[in-house]
Protein backbone atom coordinates (compact mmCIF):
# COMPACT_ATOMS: atom_id res chain seq x y z
CA UNK A 1 0.00 0.00 0.00
CA UNK A 2 1.52 3.00 0.87
CA UNK A 3 5.61 3.55 1.40
CA UNK A 4 5.97 2.86 4.95
CA UNK A 5 4.59 -0.72 4.56
CA UNK A 6 6.74 -3.39 3.17
CA UNK A 7 5.46 -4.86 -0.46
CA UNK A 8 4.53 -8.19 1.45
CA UNK A 9 2.40 -6.41 4.39
CA UNK A 10 0.91 -3.96 2.11
CA UNK A 11 -0.40 -7.04 -0.47
CA UNK A 12 -1.54 -8.44 2.76
CA UNK A 13 -3.30 -5.33 3.88
CA UNK A 14 -5.41 -5.30 0.77
CA UNK A 15 -6.78 -9.21 1.34
CA UNK A 16 -7.54 -8.51 4.82
CA UNK A 17 -9.23 -5.30 3.89
CA UNK A 18 -11.43 -7.46 1.23
CA UNK A 19 -12.02 -9.82 4.40
CA UNK A 20 -13.45 -6.80 6.03
CA UNK A 21 -15.24 -5.20 3.43
CA UNK A 22 -16.79 -8.30 2.71
CA UNK A 23 -17.83 -9.20 6.37
CA UNK A 24 -19.28 -5.91 7.06
CA UNK A 25 -21.80 -6.36 3.80
CA UNK A 26 -22.46 -9.89 4.99
CA UNK A 27 -23.53 -8.27 8.70
CA UNK A 28 -25.34 -5.89 6.85
CA UNK A 29 -27.46 -8.16 4.47
CA UNK A 30 -28.23 -10.21 7.39
CA UNK A 31 -29.50 -7.34 9.63
CA UNK A 32 -31.53 -6.02 6.30
CA UNK A 33 -33.52 -9.07 6.59
CA UNK A 34 -34.76 -9.09 9.83
CA UNK A 35 -37.17 -6.85 8.24
CA UNK A 36 -38.68 -9.69 6.76
CA UNK A 37 -38.21 -12.17 9.58
CA UNK A 38 -41.52 -13.74 11.49
CA UNK A 39 -40.23 -12.52 15.28
CA UNK A 40 -39.45 -9.12 14.17
CA UNK A 41 -42.80 -8.48 12.91
CA UNK A 42 -44.12 -6.54 16.16
CA UNK A 43 -40.61 -4.97 17.24
CA UNK A 44 -40.74 -1.81 15.16
CA UNK A 45 -37.85 -0.45 17.66
CA UNK A 46 -35.71 -3.15 16.52
CA UNK A 47 -35.76 -2.59 12.72
CA UNK A 48 -35.14 1.05 13.32
CA UNK A 49 -32.25 0.16 15.48
CA UNK A 50 -31.06 -2.29 12.62
CA UNK A 51 -31.27 0.61 10.26
CA UNK A 52 -29.21 2.69 12.37
CA UNK A 53 -26.65 0.07 12.51
CA UNK A 54 -26.88 -0.57 8.78
CA UNK A 55 -26.08 3.35 8.20
CA UNK A 56 -23.35 3.20 10.20
CA UNK A 57 -21.55 -0.10 9.09
CA UNK A 58 -21.75 1.71 5.20
CA UNK A 59 -20.26 4.74 6.49
CA UNK A 60 -17.55 2.87 7.46
CA UNK A 61 -17.31 0.66 4.87
CA UNK A 62 -17.26 4.38 2.68
CA UNK A 63 -14.53 5.75 5.03
CA UNK A 64 -12.55 2.54 4.69
CA UNK A 65 -12.35 2.64 1.01
CA UNK A 66 -11.46 6.57 1.21
CA UNK A 67 -8.69 6.35 3.69
CA UNK A 68 -7.27 2.54 2.69
CA UNK A 69 -7.87 1.64 -0.61
CA UNK A 70 -7.35 5.40 -2.52
CA UNK A 71 -4.63 6.22 -0.14
CA UNK A 72 -6.20 9.14 1.23
CA UNK A 73 -4.59 8.43 4.98
CA UNK A 74 -1.83 8.68 3.55
CA UNK A 75 -1.86 12.29 1.45
CA UNK A 76 -1.07 15.81 2.80
CA UNK A 77 -3.77 16.43 5.36
CA UNK A 78 -5.14 19.20 3.94
CA UNK A 79 -5.72 17.64 0.85
CA UNK A 80 -7.86 15.29 2.91
CA UNK A 81 -9.56 18.24 4.15
CA UNK A 82 -10.12 20.12 0.75
CA UNK A 83 -11.94 17.22 -0.50
CA UNK A 84 -14.00 15.60 2.76
CA UNK A 85 -14.91 18.76 4.10
CA UNK A 86 -17.55 20.26 1.90
CA UNK A 87 -19.43 16.47 1.63
CA UNK A 88 -20.19 18.25 4.80
CA UNK A 89 -22.66 20.45 3.11
CA UNK A 90 -24.49 17.66 2.49
CA UNK A 91 -25.70 16.89 5.65
CA UNK A 92 -28.12 20.30 6.05
CA UNK A 93 -29.29 18.81 2.30
CA UNK A 94 -30.32 15.98 3.82
CA UNK A 95 -32.09 17.61 7.23
CA UNK A 96 -34.10 20.12 4.45
CA UNK A 97 -34.93 17.45 1.83
CA UNK A 98 -36.12 14.78 4.38
CA UNK A 99 -37.94 17.13 6.35
CA UNK A 100 -39.52 18.39 3.20
CA UNK A 101 -40.67 15.16 2.00
CA UNK A 102 -41.93 14.22 4.95
CA UNK A 103 -44.14 17.84 4.69
CA UNK A 104 -45.58 16.61 1.30
CA UNK A 105 -46.61 13.24 2.92
CA UNK A 106 -48.06 14.58 6.17
CA UNK A 107 -50.43 17.34 3.65
CA UNK A 108 -51.37 14.41 1.06
CA UNK A 109 -52.22 12.14 4.24
CA UNK A 110 -54.25 15.24 5.31
CA UNK A 111 -56.64 15.20 2.21
CA UNK A 112 -56.88 12.14 2.00
CA UNK A 113 -58.48 11.90 5.70
CA UNK A 114 -60.54 15.01 4.98
CA UNK A 115 -61.98 13.30 1.38
CA UNK A 116 -63.27 10.34 4.13
CA UNK A 117 -65.17 12.64 6.44
CA UNK A 118 -68.62 12.14 5.66
CA UNK A 119 -71.81 14.60 6.03
CA UNK A 120 -74.23 13.84 8.67
CA UNK A 121 -77.36 12.28 8.04
CA UNK A 122 -80.95 13.91 7.92
CA UNK A 123 -81.08 14.19 12.08
CA UNK A 124 -77.54 15.44 12.59
CA UNK A 125 -78.25 18.29 10.20
CA UNK A 126 -77.25 21.51 12.52
CA UNK A 127 -75.78 19.64 15.15
CA UNK A 128 -72.01 20.11 15.22
CA UNK A 129 -70.43 18.22 18.19
CA UNK A 130 -67.59 20.50 19.24
CA UNK A 131 -65.56 17.24 19.86
CA UNK A 132 -66.18 15.71 16.42
CA UNK A 133 -63.64 15.38 13.70
CA UNK A 134 -66.30 17.53 11.43
CA UNK A 135 -65.16 20.95 13.21
CA UNK A 136 -62.33 20.93 11.03
CA UNK A 137 -63.96 21.02 7.64
CA UNK A 138 -64.58 24.52 8.38
CA UNK B 1 2.64 49.64 -18.46
CA UNK B 2 3.73 48.73 -14.61
CA UNK B 3 6.37 50.46 -12.98
CA UNK B 4 9.03 48.64 -11.20
CA UNK B 5 9.31 48.71 -7.70
CA UNK B 6 11.80 47.92 -5.18
CA UNK B 7 9.94 44.60 -3.68
CA UNK B 8 9.91 43.34 -6.92
CA UNK B 9 12.51 40.51 -7.39
CA UNK B 10 14.73 41.30 -10.10
CA UNK B 11 15.52 38.10 -12.18
CA UNK B 12 19.08 37.71 -14.10
CA UNK B 13 17.51 37.18 -18.05
CA UNK B 14 19.81 34.02 -17.93
CA UNK B 15 17.87 32.90 -14.86
CA UNK B 16 14.34 33.44 -16.23
CA UNK B 17 12.37 30.40 -16.45
CA UNK B 18 11.45 29.00 -19.57
CA UNK B 19 7.72 29.61 -20.30
CA UNK B 20 7.12 25.88 -21.23
CA UNK B 21 8.64 24.63 -17.59
CA UNK B 22 6.43 26.97 -15.64
CA UNK B 23 3.46 25.27 -17.25
CA UNK B 24 4.74 22.23 -15.16
CA UNK B 25 3.80 24.10 -12.07
CA UNK B 26 7.42 24.56 -10.65
CA UNK B 27 9.42 22.01 -8.38
CA UNK B 28 6.20 22.92 -5.01
CA UNK B 29 3.23 20.79 -5.62
CA UNK B 30 0.30 21.67 -4.08
CA UNK B 31 -0.17 18.94 -1.08
CA UNK B 32 2.64 17.39 -2.28
CA UNK B 33 0.81 15.44 -4.98
CA UNK B 34 0.99 15.36 -8.76
CA UNK B 35 -1.56 17.69 -10.67
CA UNK B 36 -3.50 14.70 -12.40
CA UNK B 37 -3.78 12.80 -9.12
CA UNK B 38 -5.38 16.46 -7.43
CA UNK B 39 -7.41 17.26 -10.20
CA UNK B 40 -8.50 13.13 -9.90
CA UNK B 41 -9.91 13.96 -6.39
CA UNK B 42 -11.86 17.23 -6.98
CA UNK B 43 -13.69 15.43 -10.42
CA UNK B 44 -14.84 12.89 -7.83
CA UNK B 45 -15.97 15.50 -5.38
CA UNK B 46 -17.89 16.91 -8.08
CA UNK B 47 -19.30 13.58 -9.01
CA UNK B 48 -20.37 13.03 -5.63
CA UNK B 49 -22.37 16.21 -5.16
CA UNK B 50 -24.13 15.12 -8.29
CA UNK B 51 -25.12 11.41 -6.77
CA UNK B 52 -25.50 13.02 -3.65
CA UNK B 53 -28.01 15.07 -5.46
CA UNK B 54 -29.92 12.30 -6.74
CA UNK B 55 -29.78 9.78 -3.89
CA UNK B 56 -31.42 13.39 -1.76
CA UNK B 57 -34.16 13.66 -4.10
CA UNK B 58 -34.68 9.92 -3.53
CA UNK B 59 -35.01 10.20 0.56
CA UNK B 60 -37.23 12.90 -0.37
CA UNK B 61 -39.88 11.30 -2.57
CA UNK B 62 -39.51 8.12 -0.21
CA UNK B 63 -40.08 10.56 2.63
CA UNK B 64 -43.40 11.75 1.02
CA UNK B 65 -44.88 8.60 0.06
CA UNK B 66 -47.22 6.74 2.58
CA UNK B 67 -45.56 3.48 1.62
CA UNK B 68 -42.55 2.54 -0.36
CA UNK B 69 -41.73 -1.21 -1.64
CA UNK B 70 -39.82 -3.53 0.40
CA UNK B 71 -36.72 -4.48 -0.61
CA UNK B 72 -36.55 -7.87 0.51
CA UNK B 73 -39.52 -8.36 -1.93
CA UNK B 74 -38.93 -6.43 -4.84
CA UNK B 75 -34.97 -7.94 -5.01
CA UNK B 76 -35.85 -11.58 -4.59
CA UNK B 77 -34.94 -13.27 -7.52
CA UNK B 78 -31.77 -14.31 -9.33
CA UNK B 79 -30.91 -16.03 -13.26
CA UNK B 80 -31.11 -19.56 -13.78
CA UNK B 81 -34.27 -20.40 -11.48
CA UNK B 82 -31.95 -20.27 -8.64
CA UNK B 83 -34.47 -18.49 -6.03
CA UNK B 84 -36.47 -21.52 -6.74
CA UNK B 85 -33.75 -23.27 -4.33
CA UNK B 86 -34.77 -20.80 -1.54
CA UNK B 87 -38.27 -20.66 0.74
CA UNK B 88 -40.99 -19.41 -1.35
CA UNK B 89 -38.71 -19.23 -4.37
CA UNK B 90 -37.93 -15.85 -2.60
CA UNK B 91 -34.04 -14.92 -2.48
CA UNK B 92 -34.13 -11.56 -0.91
CA UNK B 93 -31.14 -9.56 -1.63
CA UNK B 94 -29.01 -12.38 -2.38
CA UNK B 95 -28.27 -11.46 -6.21
CA UNK B 96 -27.80 -7.85 -5.13
CA UNK B 97 -25.60 -9.01 -2.42
CA UNK B 98 -23.43 -11.43 -5.26
CA UNK B 99 -23.00 -7.83 -7.23
CA UNK B 100 -21.81 -5.85 -4.75
CA UNK B 101 -19.48 -8.48 -3.74
CA UNK B 102 -18.04 -8.73 -7.77
CA UNK B 103 -17.14 -4.39 -7.05
CA UNK B 104 -15.20 -4.90 -3.89
CA UNK B 105 -13.15 -7.29 -5.38
CA UNK B 106 -12.42 -5.66 -8.46
CA UNK B 107 -11.68 -2.78 -6.60
CA UNK B 108 -9.58 -5.09 -4.11
CA UNK B 109 -7.64 -6.33 -7.69
CA UNK B 110 -7.21 -2.64 -8.31
CA UNK B 111 -5.18 -1.68 -5.75
CA UNK B 112 -2.85 -4.83 -6.47
CA UNK B 113 -2.34 -2.99 -10.04
CA UNK B 114 -1.06 -0.02 -8.50
CA UNK B 115 0.78 -1.71 -5.88
CA UNK B 116 2.64 -3.23 -8.46
CA UNK B 117 2.53 -0.30 -10.45
CA UNK B 118 4.52 1.67 -7.95
CA UNK B 119 7.16 -1.35 -8.05
CA UNK B 120 7.42 -0.84 -11.96
CA UNK B 121 6.12 -4.92 -12.76
CA UNK B 122 4.32 -4.68 -16.18
CA UNK B 123 3.26 -8.09 -15.77
CA UNK B 124 1.78 -7.42 -12.22
CA UNK B 125 -0.42 -4.29 -13.66
CA UNK B 126 -1.72 -6.21 -16.53
CA UNK B 127 -2.89 -8.80 -14.48
CA UNK B 128 -4.44 -7.14 -11.97
CA UNK B 129 -6.04 -4.57 -14.05
CA UNK B 130 -7.43 -7.55 -15.97
CA UNK B 131 -9.13 -9.46 -13.00
CA UNK B 132 -10.43 -5.71 -11.90
CA UNK B 133 -11.95 -5.40 -15.67
CA UNK B 134 -13.74 -8.70 -15.94
CA UNK B 135 -15.05 -7.78 -12.22
CA UNK B 136 -16.58 -4.61 -13.29
CA UNK B 137 -17.92 -6.19 -16.75
CA UNK B 138 -19.35 -9.13 -14.25
CA UNK B 139 -21.23 -6.33 -12.32
CA UNK B 140 -22.05 -4.75 -15.44
CA UNK B 141 -23.91 -8.05 -16.85
CA UNK B 142 -25.94 -8.74 -13.13
CA UNK B 143 -27.27 -5.22 -13.43
CA UNK B 144 -28.48 -6.18 -17.45
CA UNK B 145 -29.92 -9.28 -16.03
CA UNK B 146 -31.53 -7.14 -13.08
CA UNK B 147 -33.21 -4.31 -15.11
CA UNK B 148 -34.22 -7.05 -17.78
CA UNK B 149 -36.27 -9.26 -15.25
CA UNK B 150 -37.44 -6.18 -13.60
CA UNK B 151 -38.92 -4.65 -16.77
CA UNK B 152 -39.61 -7.61 -18.61
CA UNK B 153 -40.93 -9.91 -16.30
CA UNK B 154 -42.25 -7.96 -13.64
CA UNK B 155 -43.32 -4.66 -15.51
CA UNK B 156 -41.47 -2.53 -13.59
CA UNK B 157 -40.61 1.02 -15.51
CA UNK B 158 -39.78 4.12 -15.30
CA UNK B 159 -43.54 5.17 -15.51
CA UNK B 160 -45.27 2.09 -13.83
CA UNK B 161 -44.54 0.66 -10.42
CA UNK B 162 -46.55 -2.38 -9.90
CA UNK B 163 -45.05 -3.36 -6.49
CA UNK B 164 -47.41 -1.58 -3.88
CA UNK B 165 -47.54 -1.69 -0.38
CA UNK B 166 -50.31 -1.91 1.83
CA UNK B 167 -50.91 0.88 4.53
CA UNK B 168 -53.70 -1.18 6.74
CA UNK B 169 -54.80 -4.67 7.86
CA UNK B 170 -57.55 -6.32 6.50
CA UNK B 171 -59.31 -9.23 4.48
CA UNK B 172 -59.07 -10.40 0.76
CA UNK B 173 -62.24 -10.69 -1.33
CA UNK B 174 -62.71 -13.93 -2.82
CA UNK B 175 -61.57 -13.45 -6.50
CA UNK B 176 -64.70 -15.53 -7.89
CA UNK B 177 -67.55 -14.72 -5.74
CA UNK B 178 -66.17 -11.48 -3.89
CA UNK B 179 -67.18 -12.81 -0.61
CA UNK B 180 -65.03 -12.02 2.75
CA UNK B 181 -62.14 -14.94 3.14
CA UNK B 182 -59.89 -15.32 6.08
CA UNK B 183 -56.49 -14.41 3.77
CA UNK B 184 -55.06 -11.75 5.52
CA UNK B 185 -53.91 -8.38 4.45
CA UNK B 186 -51.03 -7.03 6.68
CA UNK B 187 -49.36 -3.20 7.05
CA UNK B 188 -46.37 -3.11 5.30
CA UNK B 189 -46.09 -5.82 3.53
CA UNK B 190 -45.29 -5.36 -0.33
CA UNK B 191 -47.09 -7.32 -2.98
CA UNK B 192 -46.64 -7.10 -6.95
CA UNK B 193 -49.40 -7.03 -9.36
CA UNK B 194 -49.87 -9.44 -12.15
CA UNK B 195 -50.60 -8.85 -15.54
CA UNK B 196 -53.42 -11.00 -16.36
CA UNK B 197 -52.47 -14.18 -18.29
CA UNK B 198 -48.11 -13.87 -17.65
CA UNK B 199 -46.52 -16.16 -15.64
CA UNK B 200 -43.85 -14.50 -13.03
CA UNK B 201 -41.37 -17.07 -12.72
CA UNK B 202 -43.30 -17.07 -8.98
CA UNK B 203 -44.34 -19.94 -7.08
CA UNK B 204 -47.41 -18.11 -6.33
CA UNK B 205 -51.20 -19.04 -6.07
CA UNK B 206 -51.51 -17.68 -9.86
CA UNK B 207 -49.15 -21.23 -11.26
CA UNK B 208 -50.55 -23.58 -8.80
CA UNK B 209 -52.64 -26.62 -9.86
CA UNK B 210 -56.54 -25.81 -9.79
CA UNK B 211 -56.03 -22.20 -8.65
CA UNK B 212 -58.63 -19.48 -9.84
CA UNK B 213 -57.91 -18.19 -13.14
CA UNK B 214 -58.01 -14.41 -13.43
CA UNK B 215 -60.10 -12.88 -16.20
CA UNK B 216 -58.19 -11.57 -18.95
CA UNK B 217 -60.92 -9.26 -20.20
CA UNK B 218 -60.62 -5.71 -18.63
CA UNK B 219 -63.25 -5.21 -16.09
CA UNK B 220 -64.80 -4.74 -12.43
CA UNK B 221 -65.06 -8.01 -11.55
CA UNK B 222 -66.74 -9.37 -7.94
CA UNK B 223 -63.25 -9.69 -6.36
CA UNK B 224 -60.69 -8.00 -8.24
CA UNK B 225 -60.25 -5.41 -10.79
CA UNK B 226 -58.45 -5.97 -14.52
CA UNK B 227 -57.09 -2.69 -16.11
CA UNK B 228 -57.55 -1.37 -19.68
CA UNK B 229 -60.74 -0.20 -19.09
CA UNK B 230 -61.56 3.51 -20.38
CA UNK B 231 -64.04 5.62 -19.01
CA UNK B 232 -66.48 5.22 -21.58
CA UNK B 233 -66.50 1.34 -21.18
CA UNK B 234 -64.39 0.56 -24.32
CA UNK B 235 -61.39 -1.55 -23.55
CA UNK B 236 -58.01 0.22 -24.39
CA UNK B 237 -55.80 -2.52 -26.24
CA UNK B 238 -52.63 -1.13 -26.03
CA UNK B 239 -53.22 -0.72 -21.53
CA UNK B 240 -51.02 -3.48 -19.83
CA UNK B 241 -54.21 -5.57 -17.55
CA UNK B 242 -52.68 -5.61 -14.34
CA UNK B 243 -54.86 -7.37 -11.94
CA UNK B 244 -55.72 -5.60 -8.50
CA UNK B 245 -57.47 -7.83 -5.88
CA UNK B 246 -59.98 -5.98 -3.63
CA UNK B 247 -60.03 -6.28 -0.06
CA UNK B 248 -61.29 -4.72 3.56
CA UNK B 249 -60.09 -2.79 5.82
CA UNK B 250 -61.99 -2.15 9.64
CA UNK B 251 -60.98 0.97 11.37
CA UNK B 252 -61.26 0.96 15.16
CA UNK B 253 -64.78 2.76 15.39
CA UNK B 254 -65.56 0.07 12.99
CA UNK B 255 -66.31 1.72 9.69
CA UNK B 256 -65.51 -0.92 6.66
CA UNK B 257 -63.90 0.27 3.58
CA UNK B 258 -63.68 -1.82 0.35
CA UNK B 259 -60.14 -1.16 -0.84
CA UNK B 260 -58.48 -2.38 -4.15
CA UNK B 261 -54.55 -3.11 -4.82
CA UNK B 262 -53.16 0.22 -5.68
CA UNK B 263 -49.81 0.79 -7.86
CA UNK B 264 -46.86 1.56 -5.73
CA UNK B 265 -45.57 5.33 -5.89
CA UNK B 266 -44.69 5.94 -9.26
CA UNK B 267 -40.96 7.61 -8.27
CA UNK B 268 -39.63 4.17 -7.01
CA UNK B 269 -39.26 2.94 -10.92
CA UNK B 270 -38.05 6.06 -12.29
CA UNK B 271 -35.60 6.70 -9.46
CA UNK B 272 -34.43 3.07 -9.56
CA UNK B 273 -33.48 2.60 -13.15
CA UNK B 274 -31.94 6.50 -13.04
CA UNK B 275 -30.06 6.42 -10.28
CA UNK B 276 -28.86 2.63 -10.51
CA UNK B 277 -28.33 3.89 -14.49
CA UNK B 278 -26.30 6.63 -13.67
CA UNK B 279 -24.18 4.28 -11.28
CA UNK B 280 -23.87 1.52 -13.95
CA UNK B 281 -22.97 4.33 -16.39
CA UNK B 282 -20.28 5.18 -14.12
CA UNK B 283 -19.01 1.23 -14.16
CA UNK B 284 -19.29 1.39 -17.77
CA UNK B 285 -17.07 4.19 -17.98
CA UNK B 286 -14.82 3.18 -15.78
CA UNK B 287 -14.38 -0.39 -17.87
CA UNK B 288 -13.74 1.61 -20.66
CA UNK B 289 -10.78 3.97 -19.31
CA UNK B 290 -9.15 0.91 -17.52
CA UNK B 291 -9.18 -1.17 -21.11
CA UNK B 292 -7.62 1.98 -22.87
CA UNK B 293 -4.73 1.92 -19.89
CA UNK B 294 -4.50 -1.36 -19.54
CA UNK B 295 -3.69 -1.43 -23.21
CA UNK B 296 -1.15 1.81 -22.82
CA UNK B 297 0.49 -0.02 -19.93
CA UNK B 298 1.06 -3.75 -21.53
CA UNK B 299 2.56 -1.62 -24.52
CA UNK B 300 5.26 -0.02 -22.50
CA UNK B 301 3.73 3.47 -22.36
CA UNK B 302 3.69 4.18 -18.20
CA UNK B 303 6.85 1.84 -18.03
CA UNK B 304 8.68 5.19 -20.04
CA UNK B 305 7.44 7.68 -18.06
CA UNK B 306 9.14 6.06 -14.81
CA UNK B 307 7.01 7.91 -12.54
CA UNK B 308 5.49 4.72 -11.00
CA UNK B 309 2.59 3.79 -13.09
CA UNK B 310 0.81 6.94 -12.09
CA UNK B 311 -1.34 6.42 -14.49
CA UNK B 312 -2.66 3.24 -12.69
CA UNK B 313 -3.07 5.43 -9.15
CA UNK B 314 -5.67 7.73 -11.04
CA UNK B 315 -7.57 5.47 -13.30
CA UNK B 316 -7.63 3.41 -9.44
CA UNK B 317 -9.14 6.41 -7.31
CA UNK B 318 -12.18 6.66 -10.16
CA UNK B 319 -12.86 2.52 -9.52
CA UNK B 320 -12.78 3.15 -5.87
CA UNK B 321 -15.12 6.10 -6.14
CA UNK B 322 -17.41 3.71 -8.60
CA UNK B 323 -17.34 0.98 -5.26
CA UNK B 324 -18.14 4.37 -2.79
CA UNK B 325 -21.06 5.16 -4.51
CA UNK B 326 -22.00 1.75 -4.72
CA UNK B 327 -22.33 1.53 -1.37
CA UNK B 328 -24.68 4.29 -0.70
CA UNK B 329 -26.68 2.95 -3.64
CA UNK B 330 -26.34 -0.28 -1.81
CA UNK B 331 -27.12 1.37 0.98
CA UNK B 332 -30.60 3.03 0.31
CA UNK B 333 -32.25 0.83 -2.83
CA UNK B 334 -31.45 -2.24 -0.96
CA UNK B 335 -30.81 -2.26 2.84
CA UNK B 336 -33.36 0.17 3.91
Amino acid sequence: MAQHLSYEDSKRGVWKGLGLLAAVTVIEVMLSLLKAAEFAENLRLLIYFASLLIIALSLYKAYFIIYEFMHMGYEVKALAMTVLLPTFLLLWGMIAFFNEGDAWRKGREKIINKNELKVPDGGEVGYIDRTDEIMFVG
Amino acid sequence: MTEERDTDIIIAADQKPELTSDWAGGDRKPFRTSYGKLMMWYFLLSDAFTFAGFLIAYGALRFSSASWPVPDRVFATMPFGINEMFPNAQAPLMFVTFMSFLLIVSSGTMVRAVQEGARENKRGVVLWMLLTVLGGAGFLACQAWEWTNLIGKENMTVTTNPFGTYTEDGYYLDPETGELTDEEVATGETYLLHVAGEAHGEAEEFEEEGAYQYATTPGDYPGYVVDGLRPDGTINPAAKRFIHRKYVVERENGDTYERVQEFGPTAFGALFFGITGFHGFHVATGVIFLLIILINAGGGVYAARMNGYEMVEKIGLYWHFVDLVWVFVFLVFYLL
